[in-house]
């Protein structure tokens, strides 16, 4: 690059800088392979082009905010959590999720035993419950480590656990899908489910943090 | 992509939560849900999920049939890493299909 200068508060761009180079102009073996699967779903009519968008809009529309109220219900709601805990898919059909040709496994996190979920075989995420996974989720440093190394892996979420806390990886291999069921603040008693709901992140109900403090 | 119900072609379960199992070690070809990190290593059952079409068999378009026990297998993070760096009682649950789970005798 010749373009190379040194960026001060003066500095004030007089002149354009070299474009970055796009990296979604090259298409992959998969890439190129999905298109050709979908374009021959529709060419058959099998499919249609609106069904694929009104499922991706579906997917789309699925998102943390869902686990969330679950969560909070669990936290309100005794008899709830003992269903959540005791058959998950069947609980959640309380709020219209349906966990298709998988189940879900809800997992408690308590002060003896702290959860966290990876796939290391691929990305299997509770995405009926979360939406889609963030990029770290798939990737192969969280992947290989949460099961090599996971109070490391924690620490770098910043979620430092006591030696006498059991940490306990699941891996997620097969037909199950995990949602961890976070410990509830302190400081929370009286709270509404509603208001609980905010306290409860995408990352502590993968088990990589807490429940935010009120 | 609706599956075949399992429940009336499933292998019967030989395992029960509590019972002490091994990872196959063995290294086929193909779709495979059993991590190669595990195979080889001693756990007890804590799960048994119940019958699952056979996902070896799944990814080649076939039905999956009869299908396999599924279970969660608890493992002791020490035993699976020598030089595992945390607390003596961290554990790892993974699910496993009967097919890849042996008999282990005494806990090792």
């Amino acid at each position: 690059m010749t373009d190379s200068h040194v960026h001060t508060p003066e500095h004030a761009h007089p002149h354009r800088h070299p474009p970055r180079p796009d990296t979604d102009d090259t298409l992959g073996h998969y890439q190129i392979m999905e298109i050709a699967v979908r374009e021959l779903l529709i060419a058959k009519g099998i499919v249609t082009p609106v069904e694929i968008q009104r499922a991706i809009e579906a997917m789309d529309a699925r998102g943390e905010a869902l686990g969330a109220k679950i969560v909070a219900r669990a936290w309100t709601d005794p008899a709830f959590k003992a269903r959540l805990l005791t058959d998950g898919t069947e609980a959640v059909r309380d709020f219209g999720v349906d966990m298709g040709t998988t189940r879900l496994f809800v997992v408690e996190n308590t002060p003896r035993v702290h959860n966290m979920i990876v796939c290391t075989l691929c990305s299997c995420y509770p995405r009926m419950v979360l939406g889609l996974p963030p990029d770290w989720y798939k990737s192969r440093n969280y992947r290989s480590r949460a099961v090599r190394e996971p109070r490391a892996m924690l620490r770098e979420f910043g979620t430092l656990m006591p030696d006498d806390v059991e940490v306990r990886v699941h891996d997620s291999t097969a037909d199950m899908r995990y949602l961890i069921l976070p410990q509830r603040p302190k400081g929370t008693d009286g709270w509404s489910a509603e208001k609980l709901a905010t306290l409860v992140s995408r990352d502590a109900m993968i088990g990589v943090a807490f429940a935010r403090e009120p | 992509m609706s599956r075949p119900a399992a429940s009336n072609a499933a292998v019967p379960a030989r395992f029960k939560p509590g019972d002490a199992v091994v990872v196959r070690r063995a290294y086929p070809p193909g779709h495979v849900r059993t991590p190669w990190y595990i195979r080889g290593h001693h756990g007890t059952v804590v799960h048994a999920l119940g019958p699952f079409p056979n996902p070896e068999e799944l990814a080649y378009n076939r039905p999956g049939l009869p299908a396999q026990p599924l279970y969660r297998v608890r493992f002791r993070q020490s035993q699976i890493w020598p030089d595992y760096v945390g607390g003596a009682g961290d554990t790892l649950d993974v699910e496993i299909y009967q097919h890849w789970l042996e008999p282990a005798g005494a806990a090792p």
